[in-house]
């Protein structure tokens, strides 16, 4: 081997790499210095620097290395590049959850006092979290219909700075028309935040559609096992800190960093380092390491369990549409469903895997079906291998007034279902005796 | 900061595997300028940066322990590359300035920082036989081959199963 070749990583195509290939080697070669294949867990709070020079440098920004993993840590920077990879992004930050990376993804674009703008239909803790906690940041949360498009110019006119969405939302069955709303805000010099929980970037890639920044609860379909709580943000790169001026965090000198301007610094890194220098340093909600290793078995799976969990969710959706226990059904992917044609343009791969349904009997069936399952577990989570169960009006969206769950697709009646990997059939009989039980 | 601009990972490694010695054209002696953050990782990594900045030169500055030139021609020879840190509308002069010097520095790449364009520029430089790079950073570029940019949570694009030998001395081949 010449000389040469011993010293310089080979290098590919780059973005050319396939999404399958990216979701098994994005961000993670052999470890330079075992050959470990498989990303090792690096379980340390601390990193050794070179000198007090080096120290310096990494305190000051100026060049790449780890200080303490509060801030950074190679196994979670492995899941971040990965990540930012599939969603076709410029780099992403890992949180402690899927709430704890929606709030990194203000903290750099909100000031006190100021407001943001995000969908009525929301996961109901987003709601909760955005209406209840980040008040006493004096952060401001103006909820929209998105599908009101005139609704949602007018509150982007009155200052919201980001627009929040769920390209598909939960509790399910709800398409998020991310072009209309993208040049909405784009117009309004206002971000577009798409939280992609519930469609992962092998279903949606909000991205292509204009979206700003990207957050993802790893929790769901990333990980896939229920095994984790974590989260990321994700940044395009494309928006630009400086020639807006709007956001100052990112484009005005930075104390606690001797006056560094993010912006001009970093360019299209800015926001990325922003969120691990200052958003982490001081938020403090980082991924654990262990956390960020099961997230990457994750990933390299996600295209194949995505396609199942699709296929048997539509085949769960297409039969309780004919049952006569069964109000309605809001399944993205079916005929019927108002969001098809959302669906065909951004959900090309499949309508996802959580989905809601009425059942006749109102709030007390809809408790009952639940309780009589025995495969489906009855519990708080989504996008698990397991297939889950739950009635959002007494649990996730509890919390929310009568206007707001309805507005959320969580009613009286509402059973919220994320489809598993198992047999379909079995998923089918399960659900079948649990309504004969009703 | 999207681009139309398109070089290749074989490209640019082989230009920062090449080049030893840089001049960088607007170096700041601020440290806090993005122009000092660069040069001091550059260095780290094994580069002679030699700043050119007619203002630090006059006033005999030393910037990160290296004396400031005031223009191109007072570069000590042989320098592969010639980073302009300076706004778009300044390449075209420095670019100029580069073609002429050419073969008495030695020079081989004008390299135009992230956020620097002037294809006006690139054509008249390419035409003389120097190899251009525009809008991009040698450092971030330098970190994304090397395996450092993925540290910070950033897509370097980078995918490789292969085990390299480790580098010796500065991790750059001779
Ligand atoms: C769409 C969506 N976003 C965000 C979250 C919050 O994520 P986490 O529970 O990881 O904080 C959830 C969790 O249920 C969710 O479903």
């Amino acid at each position: 081997m010449s000389e040469d070749e011993t010293q310089t990583p080979a290098s590919g195509p780059g973005p050319d790499w396939g999404f399958e290939t990216r979701m098994i080697h994005a961000g993670a070669g052999p470890d330079p210095t075992s050959g470990a294949r498989q990303t090792p867990i690096h379980q340390t709070s601390a990193y050794a620097f070179h000198d007090a020079d080096h120290a310096a440098s990494l305190f000051n920004l100026q060049t790449f290395g780890f200080i303490y993993s509060r801030l950074g840590n190679p196994t979670v920077a492995t899941l971040e590049e990965r990540i930012a990879s599939l969603e076709g992004g410029r780099g992403a930050t890992c949180a402690a959850s899927g709430h704890a990376a929606q709030v990194l993804a203000f903290f750099p674009l909100i000031e006190a006092g100021e407001r943001f703008a995000a969908s009525t239909r929301l996961y109901g803790g987003s709601v909760t979290q955005f209406s209840r906690t980040f008040p006493k940041f004096d952060w401001h949360c103006d909820f929209v219909d998105t599908e009101d498009l005139s609704a949602v110019e007018a509150v982007l006119a009155q200052g919201a700075k980001a627009l929040f969405v769920e390209s598909l939302a939960n509790p399910g069955g709800v398409v998020t028309d991310l072009e209309a709303l993208s040049g909405l805000a784009r117009a309004a010099g206002a971000l577009l935040i798409v939280d992609n929980t519930l469609a992962t970037p092998w279903l949606c890639r909000p991205f292509e559609w204009g979206a700003d920044l990207i957050v993802h609860s790893a929790t769901k379909f990333l990980s896939g096992n229920g095994t984790v709580i974590g989260g990321a943000v994700v940044d395009s790169g494309r928006f630009d800190w400086s020639a807006s001026g709007r956001f100052p965090g990112l484009s005005e000198p930075e104390p606690a960093y001797h006056g560094l301007k993010f912006s001009e610094t970093f360019g299209d890194l800015a926001f990325t380092v922003h969120s691990h220098a200052v958003g982490l340093r001081d938020l403090g909600a980082s991924m654990a390491p262990m956390n960020a290793f099961l997230t990457l078995l994750g990933t390299e799976t996600l295209a194949l369990r995505m396609e199942r969990h699709c296929r048997n969710s539509l085949a769960v959706a297409e039969w309780l549409t004919g049952h006569p226990k069964v109000e309605w059904v809001s399944h993205a992917g079916l005929p019927t469903s108002p969001y098809r044609e959302l669906a065909e343009k951004y959900l090309p791969n499949g309508a996802g895997a959580v989905f809601t349904f009425g059942v006749r009997g109102g709030y007390e069936a809809g408790v009952r079906v639940v309780e009589k399952c025995e495969l489906f577990s009855h519990l708080a989570n989504i996008g698990d291998a397991r297939s889950l169960i739950i009635h959002p009006a007494s649990t996730t969206h509890r919390q929310l007034t009568d206007e707001q769950r309805a507005a959320a697709g969580a009613g009286p009646e509402v059973v919220r279902l994320s489809i598993g990997l198992e047999t379909v059939d079995d998923l089918v009989r399960d659900l079948d005796q649990a309504l004969a039980a009703a | 900061m999207a681009t139309d601009l398109h070089y290749s990972d074989a490209l640019i490694t082989g230009i920062l595997r090449r080049v030893r010695t840089i001049a960088m054209v607007g170096a700041s002696p601020n440290w806090k300028r993005p122009s000092n953050f660069a040069m001091k990782y550059l260095q780290e990594k094994g580069f002679r940066v030699i700043p050119v900045n007619p203002r630090a030169a006059a006033a005999g500055a030393l910037i990160l322990g290296e004396k400031a030139c005031a223009s191109l021609e007072d570069v000590p020879a042989p320098v592969e590359m010639v980073d302009v840190f300076r706004a778009s509308e300044a390449a075209l002069e420095i670019t100029r300035e580069a073609i002429r010097l050419r073969a008495e520095k030695g020079f081989e790449v004008v390299w135009m920082q992230l956020g620097v364009r002037n294809d006006e520029a690139a054509a008249e430089a390419e035409a003389a036989g120097l190899t251009v790079i525009m809008n991009r950073c040698p450092k971030i570029e330098y970190g994304r081959l090397w395996g450092e940019l993925g540290w910070g949570g950033f897509d370097s694009g980078v995918i490789s199963s292969r085990w390299p030998r480790p580098a010796k001395g500065n991790g750059r081949a001779g």
